[in-house]
């Protein structure tokens, strides 16, 4: 562990410092790993992943997130998101460490036709993975009210979808917040889920790990744009008590991290097309990249368990 | 207004068709227009309703139109109506005929919200 890596100054007592934060914070996007070991938070750059000890890297869990295929999709800003998706399953079976199984974070689809679940289900077979899981997002639910989808990857589930399982004492929890929207508002758990996950947690120790995944951010990332969930701070209470907590999402088609208390926020990089920084364009639609550019703005978030670290190290690598 | 109603009819008798395939008389066209229709557009854009405010006559007919790569919907709040997703250049169409206020939404971007007044 490089010296300079060490922390200065921890105000919070959280085992991260304001420098080594926005350090990891500056290689978000471009492929990092940014690893919690003994309160000391490292960054390193995918490049430099050849160099590490594999046992620094290679967790007693390893799993994989992709998000935002958006099968069907044929605009200017992507006109091949089978290709891009394969390309994506490619990274996934070059990774060290074979990761265990893989979530989807949602819009798995388009427009949610039978064909586009089928084209994922068949791209997907090719990923040197034990199985995966799914919540769905907007797009997947947009013209069936998520029946198709349900049908697909509902069995076991509640409501439209939410699910919980355990990998290796991780415990992880499957949430839905793109379904029952208002007029004017953000992503919705809803009463009923909410019930559920303050049932779902009550058994666990507070030790357990605990990995949440759905579709719209769980955090406010940019609400102007829709970029949040309207009654997240209730789940985040029932999420409080736990020593760790990991939580993944998609939507917003770029990587974004922030770290709160004991809990850390991620969003995945789209396979499909990236969308604009919040605020710099006139809305959050695909924004169109060179082609030469666009796999270097979709990716795969790897991530990493290390029993007795306090946090999961969570990684993302682009496609270019 | 009997004589109306009597050159109405007639025009049903002339534009409806007897179709051999079916062997039905044909009658798609045939439905008289009691009046002009008004249509009005709105165009769904950068993820918002333009107008978002629109002012129209009962009776108006109006027709939205996806200008964007991503699919939108048009709901009432009310569900007074009620669209399908709209991919790229899809259009949906309400008439609107008793006055009154509707407010509306995407809803699979709720931030997209717009009305309709009812004159």
């Amino acid at each position: 562990m490089k010296k300079k890596d060490e922390i200065q100054f921890d105000h919070n007592e959280d085992g991260i410092d304001r420098r080594g934060f926005l350090k990891c914070m500056a290689w978000a996007g471009t492929g990092t790993l940014c690893v919690m070991k003994g309160g000391v938070m490292s960054s390193f750059s995918m490049s430099r992943l050849a160099e590490l000890d594999p046992a620094a890297i290679a967790g007693e869990l390893s799993f994989v997130q992709i998000s935002d295929s958006h099968m069907g999709f044929n605009k200017p800003a992507n006109p091949d998101v089978i290709g891009t998706l394969k390309a994506a399953i490619e990274k996934i079976n070059a990774l060290p460490g074979n990761p265990e199984f893989l979530l989807h974070t949602g819009d798995i689809t388009h427009l949610s036709k039978p064909e586009e679940f089928d084209n994922v289900q068949q791209i997907l077979k090719d990923a040197k993975i034990k199985e995966a899981f799914y919540v769905p997002g907007e797009h997947d639910v947009a013209t069936d009210e998520g029946k198709e989808y349900l049908q697909r990857y509902g069995k076991g589930a509640m409501g439209a979808g939410w699910h919980s399982f355990e990998k290796n004492g991780v415990h992880f929890v499957g949430l839905v917040n793109v379904v029952n929207l208002k007029a004017g508002g953000l992503g919705t758990l809803g009463h009923e889920q909410l019930e559920w996950l303050e049932d779902d947690l009550k058994s666990k120790k507070s030790s357990t790990p605990i990995v949440v995944f759905a579709h719209i951010p769980l955090w406010s990332v940019y609400p102007e744009w829709g970029w949040g969930t309207e009654d997240s701070t209730q789940a985040l209470a029932y999420l409080k008590r736990f020593g760790s907590v990991t939580v993944l999402n998609g939507h917003i088609h770029q990587t974004m991290q922030k770290i709160e208390g004991n809990v850390t926020f991620h969003t995945a990089a789209s396979t499909a097309f990236p969308q604009p920084a919040p605020g710099t364009a006139p809305s959050p639609g695909p924004m169109k990249v060179p082609a030469e550019q666009l796999k270097s703005v979709l990716g795969i978030t790897s991530v990493n368990f290390v029993r007795g670290q306090k946090a999961l190290a969570v990684v993302d690598s682009n496609l270019g | 207004m009997k004589r109306t109603l009597r050159i109405l009819g007639m025009g049903i008798l002339l534009v409806a068709g007897f179709d051999q395939a079916t062997g039905l008389w044909n009658r798609t066209n045939a439905t008289p227009v009691s009046k002009p229709e008004m249509t009005v557009e709105v165009k769904i854009d950068n993820f918002s309703f333009s107008p978002a405010s629109l002012e129209i006559k009962a009776g108006t007919k109006v027709t939205w139109t996806n200008a964007d790569d991503i699919p939108h919907t048009v709901v009432s709040n009310e569900q007074v109506f009620k669209s399908k997703a709209l991919d790229t250049d899809e259009k949906f169409s309400f008439t609107f005929d008793k006055p009154g206020t509707y407010p509306y939404f995407c809803s699979l971007h709720p931030k997209m919200t717009a009305k309709v007044v009812v004159q």
